[in-house]
């Protein structure tokens, strides 16, 4: 499904990712651990085609794609869908139109019809179901106006709206209390079928205690320092993220498999 | 050439006037002739100007216009239902280079509460009913262009709305810029009275046949009368090779309410003047203005708001999205007399600037000689966000697409106060066409 290689990138002239190789295969669920600064959101910015990042060296492979050569546009209708850390607030643009329009340009790209108004308001009232979100969300503005857990929950909505065949959560635990995170991570699981691959990002366990991960990965300073199951994520939250950077500098830094 | 398109109008004038409706009326006499001098004491603007140091007439006046007649109209009945809004019910006028045309009005279904009349004939049988109002809005004529519009004046359209009198359909005003010959000017001067406690929505077209080198020079005085509650909406659509000129000039007695909309879709070089006077205690004045430019166009907003009695409220939001090499002017002037305790204001000026070389000169001014008012204005000036941009082309919307559906959003909540709903998606989808061409 994903494979990167190699992958170096800067912003700014700094590098922040700095030689990062990951495989997903269809289904699977990956979660990328790390503490703050150590190039997480930086990957799942990348991978979604946010501008600002320079990719010095390393290739994105998406199904038979080179990622990198997409537009995020064409990235998102390929199936690609980044959950954002901090959604964006567009005043004017109200939810469901979005939605609508994010649904059907996956469907024209394969080719498919649009869907018709029945049939798209009973998936939107089937989906909004699944994150506990009233169908008045839908008439305000994307976002706007939206409280922490609103705002992530509509992440999850969109997500499972357009049914991605790769989903990349960057932060969404984060913000959330434990409530909206149980909304949050059942949403998720709700998706998990299938070829569907997910790519957790997160800085705290606590998220993979309600989405069970495949498998983990801890980056720091732009490099995986381990990877392992479940739970390697348990033992990071035992020891602290420093327990890592000291096997790290030990030289114990390796790939992730 | 400023002095010599002085001379040439002047000269134009002293043959038409003879012509002129009721041309020894004193008190019009006085009224032309005040504009004559002050044409020829002024001039026309030029960048010299405090109030046009933005906006350059030369372009207008290097080759004189000819007042147009209806002789060359080429507006028919077909032309008038092609520029309809679609299932906008209203009663409609039509006016051609300035001059009402009964045949493509429907006058005789507008209701016995609304009188709707030609400038010219009431100036012949009635001109009583004028004497109060006209020529009352602007003295003096602030500048050479209004003034030449006094100097010219003969004809225009006259809407008087009876004491009382409530409307919910609008009343359609088509102001057609129809060019035989290659310079063709029109100064409608209009009046609108609405009449104590009346209320009414009046929409005011102007539209170009062609795209020749039209110029249309408007003068329009309303009078609102207390309590009453008038809704303007001026949606100025000529073509690229138009010049508008256009004067609003409005007085509000105690507890009205005035709501005026300048939407400015077309035109090559537009200048907007609005002046309101709140004349009367709890009046409240809301001006909208929206104008979207490309290419060269050029679009000047210049309002003026004058609180000049207690408890009068006025809110003022413009927006701009400006493309190509695009040029607009913001000056919003608001003064707060002594007198006016109390006084509520806020203005504001937004701007999208989608290309380097368009420019916006915006101008917010606040002025307030009184010491018990609640006032606020700002401008600004933005690109797209482009936060927002990668948002949307996250969800699979392409780029375009992404900036067309931002650019709407920042100009649709101009246009959300606009009623009927018909009358409001018409001016969606324009604002989306336009972005689209």
């Amino acid at each position: 499904m994903l494979s990167i290689s190699d992958l170096m990138v800067e912003v700014g002239g700094k590098p922040i990712l700095k030689g990062i190789n990951l495989d997903i295969a269809a289904g699977e669920v990956h979660a990328i651990m790390g503490p703050n600064g150590s190039g997480k959101s930086t990957l799942a910015n990348v991978l979604a085609g946010r501008e600002g990042y320079d990719v010095m060296r390393g290739s994105v492979t998406y199904g038979d794609h080179d990622l990198l050569a997409l537009t995020p546009e064409e990235r998102a209708r390929e199936g690609l869908f980044l959950a954002f850390q901090y959604p964006v607030e567009i005043p004017g643009v109200t939810n469901v139109y979005l939605i609508k329009e994010a649904v059907n340009a996956q469907r024209k790209h394969r080719g498919e019809s649009e869907l018709d108004a029945i049939d798209f308001l009973k998936l939107v009232r089937q989906k909004l179901q699944l994150v506990e979100m009233k169908e008045e969300f839908l008439h305000r503005p994307v976002n706007h106006g939206f409280s922490g857990g609103e705002k992530k929950r509509n992440e999850i909505f969109q997500m499972a709206m357009i049914e991605p065949r790769l989903a990349i959560l960057d932060e969404t635990d984060s913000g959330l209390d434990i409530d909206a995170l149980k909304v949050v991570a059942s949403g998720v699981n709700a998706m998990r079928q299938g070829d569907r691959s997910i790519l957790l990002v997160t800085h705290y366990q606590r998220l993979l205690d309600y989405i069970e991960p495949d498998h983990v990965h801890v980056l720091a300073d732009g490099r995986f320092v381990k990877s392992g199951d479940k739970h390697l994520a348990r033992e990071l939250e035992e020891h602290g993220y420093g327990w890592l950077e000291e096997q790290a500098d030990s030289g114990a830094g390796q790939s992730a498999a | 050439m400023t002095a010599q398109a002085v001379v040439d109008y002047l000269a134009a004038q002293r043959r038409l006037e003879p012509e002129l409706p009721a041309p020894d009326l004193p008190w019009l006499m006085e009224l032309r002739d005040g504009g004559v001098e002050r044409l020829r004491d002024a001039g026309f603007p030029s960048l010299r100007d405090e109030d046009w140091r933005y906006t350059n007439v030369q372009s207008l006046l290097k080759k004189p216009f000819e007042m147009g007649s209806i002789g060359q109209c080429d507006v028919d009945a077909a032309f008038v239902s092609s520029t309809a809004i679609p299932s906008l019910e209203c009663y409609r006028v039509v006016v051609v280079n300035g001059i009402p045309i009964p045949h493509l009005s429907d006058v005789s279904l507008v209701p016995d509460g609304i009188r709707v009349s030609s400038l010219a004939d009431l100036l012949v049988s009635d001109p009583g009913r004028l004497e109060p109002y006209l020529g009352k809005n602007l003295v003096p004529d602030p500048h050479g262009f209004t003034a030449m519009n006094s100097a010219f004046l003969g004809n225009g359209l006259v809407v008087e709305i009876a004491p009382g009198q409530v409307f919910d359909k609008p009343l359609e005003i088509i102001f057609v810029a129809s060019a035989a010959t290659e310079s063709t000017m029109a100064q409608p001067r209009n009046l609108v009275v609405a009449g104590k406690g009346s209320r009414l929505q009046v929409l005011a077209r102007y539209v170009a046949i062609g795209a020749q080198r039209t110029l249309t020079n408007v003068v329009t005085e309303v009078i609102v009368d207390a309590d009453a509650h008038l809704t303007l909406y001026q949606l100025q659509e000529e073509s690229k090779n138009s010049f508008h000129i256009g004067g609003l000039f409005a007085k509000l007695r105690r507890g009205s309410r005035f709501d005026a909309f300048a939407i400015t879709l077309a035109g090559g070089l537009v200048r907007n003047d609005l002046r309101v006077d709140l004349d009367g205690a709890g009046a409240e004045v809301n001006l909208r203005g929206l104008y979207l430019a490309r290419g060269r166009q050029h679009i000047d907003n210049h309002t003026q708001i004058f609180h000049n009695e207690p408890d009068c409220i006025s809110h003022e939001h413009y927006k701009g999205v400006l493309d190509d090499r695009a040029r607009a002017v913001f000056h919003g002037r608001i003064v707060v007399q002594p007198d006016a305790q109390k006084t509520v204001s806020e203005q504001s000026n937004q701007n999208l600037l989608l290309s380097r070389d368009a420019e916006i000169d915006t101008k917010p001014q606040l002025e307030i000689y009184a010491d018990d008012v609640k006032c606020a204005h700002g401008a600004t000036v933005g690109q797209l966000d482009k936060e927002a941009l990668f948002y949307l082309r996250s969800r699979g919307i392409a780029e375009e697409a992404a900036k067309r559906l931002l650019i709407k959003a920042f100009a649709s909540d101009v246009l959300l106060a606009v009623s009927p709903d018909s009358l409001r998606e018409h001016l969606l989808t324009r604002v989306e066409t336009m972005l689209t061409d």
